[in-house]
């Protein structure tokens, strides 16, 4: 649970305004000038790099089993994946993922 | 040309943005909603909730620094890791830079403010289609592409507050992040060098899950995006004749 409110606050405001300056930052404030190939080159891969990297622990250790990898986490998020990948679908993805950690969840008791 | 007739391109420019982004209400709606359910089991209340989504407008990065304030990491750390997970937006950024960088400031700071994954996407491949299409209409079609998704983003995250708190734990929504990222991310990964970024950061993530503050998100972050860039090197090498 999130109880300090003046941490919370710093982190909307000042994530909001990094946020923002990251968006403004080539519009805003290098107009026509051309990137370095090798900054844009590192950047393409910002999103397929970091967020798997937040979720891999979550996906192999969850919070909700204390810890203990899950077989019918792991095999959601791998169907989640799948899916994604194979139909490009995200909400398609998201569907299968919930099906198979909801029916698996009944199922396994 | 008269201004009358400006106008109305301007306008027609504005509105096709808009059909064209609307596809996208059916990812914003749930995934706005599931913002608002997990801000809300963390133990925000509907007020902090909306100020998250409409302050920041970056679902993965809010969703990165409430899973963040949970896990009680330093406010420094939270504020790097999500700003890390929306780099990319500074990448949106100079890629859109060649078509809307000759407009009005206060028009390309519009712009950055509603630049997220669905408004950028439909606009890129617009612009590539057509390269001829003058600026004012260009800025006009990025903010009509947000029309629908971006108020929707707000309302719905409100909505995701407001039966987050009456949703019990036997649901499993500590799972809803997970299966999140991976179906924004699974789409994304086109070619080896996203495969390669992925798979690097995930092993690397796992080998230093034990460092404190999440500290190894952003080391298998970074070395992730170093392994794509060099798969990416050696793919082009190797195509060259």
């Amino acid at each position: 649970m999130i109880e300090n409110k003046t941490e919370l606050w710093t982190v909307i405001i000042l994530l909001g305004l990094g946020s923002f300056t990251l968006r403004f930052l080539f519009t805003g404030f290098v107009g026509d000038r051309q990137m370095p190939a090798w900054v844009l080159r590192h950047l393409r891969y910002t999103a397929v790099a970091v967020l798997p990297a937040l979720v891999a622990p979550l996906v192999v250790w969850p919070a909700a089993t204390g810890g203990q990898p899950d077989p019918v986490r792991m095999s959601a998020a791998v169907a989640t994946l799948a899916v994604g990948y194979f139909s490009k679908n995200v909400l398609a993805a998201i569907a299968t993922g919930a099906v198979v950690l909801f029916g698996g969840i009944y199922l396994m008791g | 040309m008269p201004a009358s007739t400006a106008n109305s391109t301007v306008s027609s420019a504005f509105w096709r943005g808009a059909r064209h982004g609307s596809p996208f209400i059916l990812v914003i709606v749930p995934f706005s909603v599931l913002f608002g359910v997990v801000a809300t089991e963390a133990g925000l209340n509907v007020f902090e909730t909306l100020a998250f989504s409409v302050v920041v407008i970056a679902g993965a990065a809010q969703f990165t620094a409430v899973q963040l304030l949970v896990d009680n990491a330093p406010t420094a750390i939270v504020l790097a890791s999500a700003l890390a997970v929306n780099l990319r937006m500074a990448m949106y950024s100079a890629s859109l830079t060649p078509y809307l960088g000759s407009a009005p400031l206060w028009q390309r700071a519009l712009c950055a403010y509603l630049t997220v994954d669905q408004s950028y996407a439909v606009s890129i491949a617009r612009y590539e289609l057509e390269p001829e299409m003058p600026v004012p209409q260009k800025v006009a079609y990025f903010v009509g592409t947000t029309l629908f998704i971006v108020p929707l983003w707000y309302a719905f995250t409100v909505v995701g507050a407001l039966i987050g708190s009456a949703i019990p734990d036997s649901l499993a929504l500590d799972f809803a992040l997970p299966i999140t990222f991976l179906a924004m991310v699974a789409p994304m990964l086109q070619t080896l060098a996203h495969v390669a970024a992925a798979v690097v950061a995930v092993v690397l993530s796992l080998v230093l899950a034990g460092l404190p503050y999440s500290l190894g998100v952003l080391v298998a972050g970074a070395f992730g995006m170093m392994a794509g860039a060099q798969v990416e090197v050696m793919m082009t090498r190797r195509a060259a004749p």
